[in-house]
């Protein structure tokens, strides 16, 4: 923090610099402030508090597993192909990212929903997704899964293909190459893609509230329920508030450690 | 194991054939951006060509650019391993696990494949690396460690694009001992800035210069018989070439008439290149007496580099090593006039 | 020189910052009215600024333009959302003048924290819950109890919000229990998932089902009468602009207020 090892930095820019992370903590300094502590724990071990808390954590889980699934391949193909279109196709997998969610859900709606596009195919087998956990993780992974692919698409690049070809001229199949060599190689930009994309899920509200409805140990997920509680429990919804704030901070932390190449820092060591 | 190659690249204009016999090793030589790496790259199977056709034994490599679907076996299947300038050892695993790389992507078991690679680790004069990382690792130990995972993966043809050329001077002759130890015998191409190397390891060299094959046959025959500037540069001989004028005599193309010793008949009008050492070459500031079976040739002096006990002075496409001592009494400096001459026995001459 | 960069940036931004915290200080845009408290029949000017609870979005809005008409000097400011929200941006400081709750709790909330005189309320309309369900009554909803069958999807508020509270009162008052497929945080939610067809059904207000026009079609419920929603409208204490406050609760508590509000589906008082 002391400004004399940071010599190169102006004054001015230091004073913004200050500023704008006032800007970012005092908000939560604030809350802070108006939490209840004295009802805090009953406020937030409350029936529907927990409900909320373990199905937030639940459905998060699993669309991170989803985002994995379905995101390492789409990340592969995007770093290490080319084809016709390519370029359109980034930008429409990562527009979940700088979309409003509300659109997210209702474009989802429009899909999986009972009269959606795949929706009504679904229906016919007698498979309903709306109103179901389902849909919060469907939900949840529609706005997260750009974070893994972003993130795990960039590795991959700044990898390149080199450690690949050698492990195709000595023998191994693609899928080998990509288990024993192309996984391991970006598996730090792998867990923080993936931390980050459940970071994502937890926070998600504006699709999940358009699209998967809001029922208690069935929908409603933590954001939702703090939405719900603001309307007559003030305390309440502070209260959760700082739990969300608190897995949202551990989140950063541990994507922040796993963010640094493991690979990286070895190298470093041995020059 | 046989290896025959004809491709054409027409992005990079790379267009070349080459073969290796069985057990041979051939060099390949030229200078940077002749193609030699794209001709490694095809060979591999990392790298598409536009027209041609490779073989391995009695495996077809590829076949492509000609009528029909064409033929394109993957890296994986073709059996030749690589082994490029970095070391490129896998980070996130062992010594251990980057030499039995191969075998296991062979099918082979965990346990054939950990004797395979302590076998191999043995013969590089690594196996107590076995446990470490390879960022734990110097250049020349992981250069050797890339050395047996690339043959514990027992290719049939192996690649080696310029082993030596990232490692220090004085690791180097410890690989190239090894290379030498363990290519023997096999089907081998390296790549190669250094005329030691070609010297060293291999039997044959392939001169490429923009992408086409200019020169090859066997080491000492192409290097000491240059018919390229790069062949001759190599190995630091003089390269004059012109036409024949008589049996021993050839007219330069700067106009010079040159003594010879012709190591093949030269017919009178055809193209011929004259290989000259600079240490047979002595220089002189006034016209020698001419003297027969000496052929004098003047210039002017563009370059003087000092080389430890000899200074080289060149004009134009002749260089002479003269002493230090020679060289201050001459005062020999660029733009100076010099005179030149040497013996016709020490200027070899072959048709081009 | 470097200080002084220091100081205007530091200051900019913190005025941006200020800036952003909500509507920018009210006094900018007094000086140019010449409205003084008191003088009630003489022309009316400057701004006044209505928070409403947004069911009356589009009567109030409707209303506005009227009352502009009618004072040429006077800009109304409108502010939708949901009653609580409201409350909360009142008792936060925000400017506003006049409050139009969708429930007596929450301007009750406001007389409790002293920013409403405890008489000045009046209740101008009241709305009642009905059946929204989608074109064509996919799921042949006709009565509330039918809303007991679990194969009807049915959507309601959450007890929480008004509307929940309202639908929770009419399920005991019919002795029916509804088995909701969701429970939503707004009346605007609850309407999206009759319009979008996922839901067979939900309990919303007569006037949500109007304003949705043909997208949804409104089944009358027999017990309805049993939880009448009342929506009071009062000036709030310390009004910028009380004469136009008090003017504007009139237009609405009057005959043209009333039109308006009938016709878009609201019941009197």
């Amino acid at each position: 923090m002391s400004g004399s090892t940071y010599g190169g930095v102006p004054r001015w820019v230091a004073a913004v610099a200050a500023v704008g992370a006032a800007f970012v903590v005092l908000p939560l300094v604030a809350m802070l402030l108006r939490v209840n502590w004295a009802d805090f724990v009953p406020l937030i071990t409350s029936e529907s508090s927990l409900d909320a808390l373990g199905l937030s954590l639940r459905t998060s889980l699993a669309s991170t597993a989803l985002c994995v699934m379905l995101g390492v391949p789409m990340a592969v193909v995007l770093a290490r192909t080319r084809f016709w279109g390519q370029k359109v196709l980034r930008s429409l997998v990562l527009l979940p990212l700088v979309l409003p969610p509300v659109v997210g859900g209702i474009a989802l709606l429009y899909t999986f929903g009972r009269r959606g596009l795949l929706g009504q195919g679904f229906e016919a087998f007698g498979v309903t997704i709306a109103f179901s956990t389902t849909a919060v993780v469907l939900a949840q992974t529609f706005v997260a899964l750009p974070f893994l692919v972003l993130s795990l698409e960039g590795a991959l690049r700044t990898v390149g293909t080199r450690y690949e070809a050698v492990g195709a001229t000595l023998g191994a199949r693609p899928t080998t190459v990509l288990r024993r060599i192309t996984l391991p190689l970006v598996l730090p930009a792998l867990v923080s893609g993936a931390v980050l994309s459940f970071a994502r899920a937890l926070g998600e509200f504006g699709a999940t509230l358009t699209f998967a409805g809001s029922l208690q140990g069935v929908t409603r997920t933590l954001p939702l329920e703090i939405y719900l509680q603001r309307e007559t429990d003030p305390d309440a919804a502070v209260a959760l508030s700082l739990v969300l704030v608190v897995v949202a901070v551990v989140v950063v932390a541990v994507a922040h450690r796993a963010g640094e190449p493991a690979g990286l820092r070895l190298r470093r060591r041995a020059r | 194991m046989s290896f025959e190659l004809e491709a054409t690249v027409l992005e990079r204009d790379v267009s070349v054939s080459l073969e290796v016999g069985p057990g041979e090793t051939i060099a390949v030589l030229g200078p940077n951006g002749s193609g030699k790496s794209t001709v490694l790259d095809v060979i591999a199977g990392l790298l598409r060509p536009d027209r041609g056709h490779a073989r391995l034994d009695a495996r077809r490599l590829f076949d492509v650019g000609g009528t029909g679907r064409g033929h394109w076996l993957p890296p994986h299947a073709r059996g030749v391993s690589m082994l490029a300038q970095d070391a490129l050892l896998f980070p996130h695993l062992s010594v251990r696990d980057n030499v039995a790389f191969g075998p296991r992507s062979r099918g082979r078991s965990r346990a054939e494949a950990g004797a395979r690679a302590a076998e191999w680790l043995e013969r590089v004069d690594a196996a107590e690396l076995a446990d470490r990382r390879p960022a734990q690792l110097s250049g020349g130990q992981a250069q050797r460690i890339a050395v047996a995972r690339a043959l514990a993966a027992d290719p049939a043809l192996l690649l080696l694009d310029e082993p030596m050329a990232a490692l220090d001077v004085s690791v180097a002759p410890a690989l190239r001992r090894t290379l030498r130890t363990v290519l023997a015998g096999r089907s081998t191409i390296i790549v190669t800035h250094d005329v030691l190397d070609a010297f060293t390891l291999a039997d044959r060299v392939v001169v490429l210069d923009a992408g086409r094959v200019v020169d090859s046959g066997p080491t000492a025959a192409v290097l000491e018989r240059p018919r390229t500037p790069f062949a001759a540069g190599l190995t630091g001989v003089n390269l004059l070439t012109g036409v024949a004028e008589g049996a021993a005599v050839v007219l330069t193309s700067d106009g010079h008439r040159l003594a010879v010793r012709p190591v093949e008949r030269l017919r009178p009008g055809s193209a011929v290149a004259v290989s000259l050492r600079p240490a047979a070459v002595s220089a002189a500031r006034e016209q020698p007496p001419g003297a027969s079976g000496r052929t004098t040739v003047p210039g002017r002096v563009t370059d003087v580099e000092p080389r430890g006990d000899t200074v080289r002075v060149r004009a134009g496409t002749l260089a002479a090593d003269v002493s230090p001592r020679d060289a201050a009494e001459l005062d020999l400096a660029p733009g100076v006039t010099v005179w030149f001459s040497f013996a016709a026995d020490d200027a070899t001459a072959y048709p081009l | 020189m470097r200080r002084a960069t220091t100081a205007v940036l530091a200051a900019a931004t913190l005025l941006l910052l200020s800036g952003c915290a909500g509507q920018a200080a009210p006094a900018s845009d007094v000086p140019a009215s010449s409205a003084v408290p008191g003088s009630t029949e003489a022309a009316l000017e400057g701004t006044v600024t209505v928070f409403a609870a947004a069911s009356l979005k589009a009567t109030f809005t409707e209303l506005a333009q009227e009352f502009e008409a009618a004072h040429p000097g006077v800009t109304v400011e409108l502010s939708f959302a949901g009653s609580s929200d409201l409350v909360t941006q009142i008792t936060e400081g925000a400017p506003a003048d006049v409050f139009a709750s969708a429930d007596e709790k929450n301007m009750a909330k406001l007389i409790d924290a002293g920013v409403v005189d405890a008489a000045a309320p009046v209740d101008f309309a009241t709305n009642v819950l009905t059946i929204a369900v989608p074109p064509g009554n996919p799921g042949g909803v006709a009565r509330l109890a039918d809303l007991a069958d679990p194969g009807i999807a049915t959507v309601l508020c959450a007890p929480q919000v008004p509307c929940g509270a309202a639908a929770e009162t009419l399920e005991k008052a019919a002795g029916v229990t509804i088995p909701a497929v969701s429970e939503e945080s707004s009346v605007t939610d609850v309407l999206g998932k009759v319009t979008s067809g996922e839901a067979d059904a939900g309990l919303v207000y007569v006037t949500d089902v109007v304003a949705a026009g043909d997208a949804v079609e409104g089944i009358d419920i027999a017990e309805s009468a049993e939880a009448v929603n009342t929506y009071p409208i009062a000036p709030v204490a310390g009004a910028q602009n009380p004469a136009a406050a008090r003017a504007f609760v009139e237009l609405v508590t009057g005959s043209a207020g009333r039109d308006v509000l009938a016709a878009a589906g609201f019941g009197a008082p």
